[in-house]
């Protein structure tokens, strides 16, 4: 089974966000790490081939730094891994443009699944479905449950006040829910082999792509940060009266209740 | 020539969801301020009832995709239907929710149309250049961008529920117009087998006016029934923190922030939540934030507008009573 993963690198979860003087959103002091949905994913990749047997091939578009991106994935057990890093993506900065790259990289793979985040928690962008339709592949988004039988998959799915059950015919694009699985941690043993796998870079042209079919569509203007808030004001008193004056004061003066 | 602000007007079991008609109010003022149509685009089966109360929030055309095949919503049929819509039609932006089913069929509408789409936007400006710029938050909120699209069209987005208000109902008719339905065989390799619905009544988190939201102070899963109290007298939804959930005591979809959910409601109110800075950014939009720690120093305090400084166990059941009476 060949099994595709397709995984960013993103800030931290803790990092501060701070726009630079050029206007753009300042790297330089950040923890970067694998999109914690994408560790899920990759999760699963591994867990399909120890079931199936075949290869886990991690895919990412970004720059140089995303290779320590790909090596965590080598390290918790992937095969190989290829970085498609070129300026082109880089300028367009929008999902379009990435996920025609990643559908070019990924189909020259032959993929029977591929799996990815359901969200990046950076742009919070939807990868899969951009990716499967490039492909012309099924997809099913937000993937709490995956089962494979031949060319068949059923996926349960999050959706607002439930979930539902999908069956698609590979092959298909899943995108993982935090609930599918447990990631597990790189091993020191997997972190030295991760050193020797192979992580081959791709540019567009490398891919057959003409950078001009995936120029972005989206452009950034500018960034902000969200207002300050202010503290407001703190109850004294027993914790009964404080919760009696909260309630007149959510009624009263808020008007929210 | 490209023309029209479209809204996916998403409904379910008959009933049109609450951030599509937040969506039709807001862009009927857009569409006014363009000289645009504005229509609203129904998918479903028995749906025609709907048209109706899409023209009173504002939609001059409705287009009814009216069929069995989209009974249910299924990525598929539904890209199918909308993507050939979109393609005859030509409008110049086309708004979805920022719902389970607006971040599933935006993107892959959008890329069958040749664009991208701005996922979770918190703003919508009239633009003479660009037609409309769109916000959208990035790092779940910590920061935003503000984005454009020149010359692509349409213009697509999802739109982040509980940020746009609800018009006034207005006695109007709209244009109805009935569209042909037919699926392409390749997008009928999904099927949808089953649907699980959870025990309703509890609002959805993205979509609450008022969360009740718990953290580690909470100390065990068992104590969440005082927040269930507290939200069922408010009529809320309940929220946990990512230490909550990550102890086991709430199921991933209960999670505000970063990892989670970004919630932006009327009222939010943190109860033993220290407001880690992956949390603040998923619900730092809310419009009032009550937060009950016993910690002095926690960080959610310094983001509150009314801050209880003392022991949930004591300040929640005397906070339900007191609403209880206040609202009866």
């Amino acid at each position: 089974m060949n099994i595709v993963v397709l995984v960013k690198q993103v800030f931290d979860t803790e990092a501060k966000i701070v726009i630079g003087s050029d206007g753009k959103i300042d790297d330089s002091n950040v923890t970067l790490i694998m999109n914690p949905y994408d560790e899920n994913a990759v999760e699963e990749g591994l867990l399909l081939k120890e079931k199936f047997g075949g290869e886990v091939i991690a895919v990412s578009v970004g720059t140089d730094k995303a290779q320590e991106t790909l090596r965590t994935a080598l390290a918790m057990g992937a095969d190989r891994a290829v970085l498609v890093n070129d300026p082109a993506i880089q300028a367009a900065s929008d999902e379009f443009a990435a996920a025609q790259a990643l559908a070019k990289a990924v189909s020259g793979l032959n993929p029977d699944i591929i799996l990815t985040g359901r969200v990046a928690i950076d742009y919070g962008s939807k990868i899969s479905g951009r990716v499967a339709e490039a492909l012309g592949i099924p997809h099913v988004n937000t993937v709490t449950k995956l089962e494979i039988d031949g060319s068949k998959a059923v996926a349960s799915r999050e959706v607002d006040g439930g979930s539902e059950l999908i069956e698609v015919t590979l092959p298909a694009v899943f995108s993982a829910q935090k609930s599918l699985n447990n990631p597990r941690y790189p091993t020191v043993a997997g972190i030295m082999k991760a050193k020797k796998k192979e992580l081959k870079t791709a540019t567009l042209v490398d891919l057959g792509l003409d950078p001009a079919a995936v120029a972005g569509k989206l452009q950034i203007l500018g960034f902000s940060l969200p207002p300050a808030r202010k503290a407001g004001r703190k109850i004294d008193g027993e914790p009964a009266a404080a919760a009696a004056e909260l309630a007149k004061l959510l009624r009263g003066e808020a008007k929210v209740i | 020539m490209a023309k029209g602000i479209w809204v996916f007007v998403e409904q379910s079991q008959g009933k049109i969801r609450k951030v599509s008609l937040e969506l039709l109010s807001q862009a009927k003022i857009l569409a006014n301020e363009k000289g645009e149509e504005l229509a609203a685009v129904i998918l479903g089966q028995g749906i025609g009832s709907l048209a109706g109360e899409a023209a009173q929030y504002g939609a001059d055309k409705v287009y009814l995709a009216d069929d069995a095949k989209l009974a249910a919503y299924t990525t598929g049929a539904y890209t199918s239907v909308l993507a050939k819509l979109i393609r005859e039609n030509e409008p110049n932006l086309v708004l979805f929710g920022n719902t389970a089913i607006g971040k599933d069929l935006a993107p892959r509408v959008a890329t069958r149309a040749g664009v991208d789409v701005a996922i979770d936007c918190v703003g919508i400006e009239s633009d003479a250049a660009n037609f409309v710029n769109l916000t959208r938050p990035i790092y779940a909120g910590k920061a935003f961008a503000k984005v454009a699209s020149p010359s692509a069209r349409p213009i697509m987005a999802t739109v982040r529920p509980n940020i746009f208000p609800l018009a006034e109902p207005a006695a109007r008719e709209a244009n109805v117009v009935t569209v042909p339905v037919s699926v392409d065989e390749a997008d009928l390799r999904a099927i949808l087998k089953d649907v699980i619905s959870q025990a309703a009544g509890r609002v959805e988190l993205t979509e609450a006016n008022i969360i009740v939201s718990g953290g580690r102070g909470m100390k065990g899963p068992e104590n969440y029934v005082m927040l269930e109290d507290l939200a069922d007298v408010l009529g809320a939804a309940v929220g946990a923190s990512r230490a909550a959930v990550d102890s086991g005591w709430k199921e991933h979809k209960f999670q505000v922030g970063q990892t989670g959910k970004t919630v932006s409601p009327t009222l939010y109110i943190a109860c033993g939540i220290s407001g880690a800075i992956q949390h603040l950014a998923g619900m730092g939009s809310s419009k009032v934030i009550v937060a009950i720690n016993k910690d002095p120093e926690a960080n959610i305090f310094a983001v509150a507008d009314y801050g209880i400084v003392g022991d949930l166990f004591q300040v929640v059941p005397v906070l339900t009573e007191e609403c209880k009476k206040l609202m009866a």
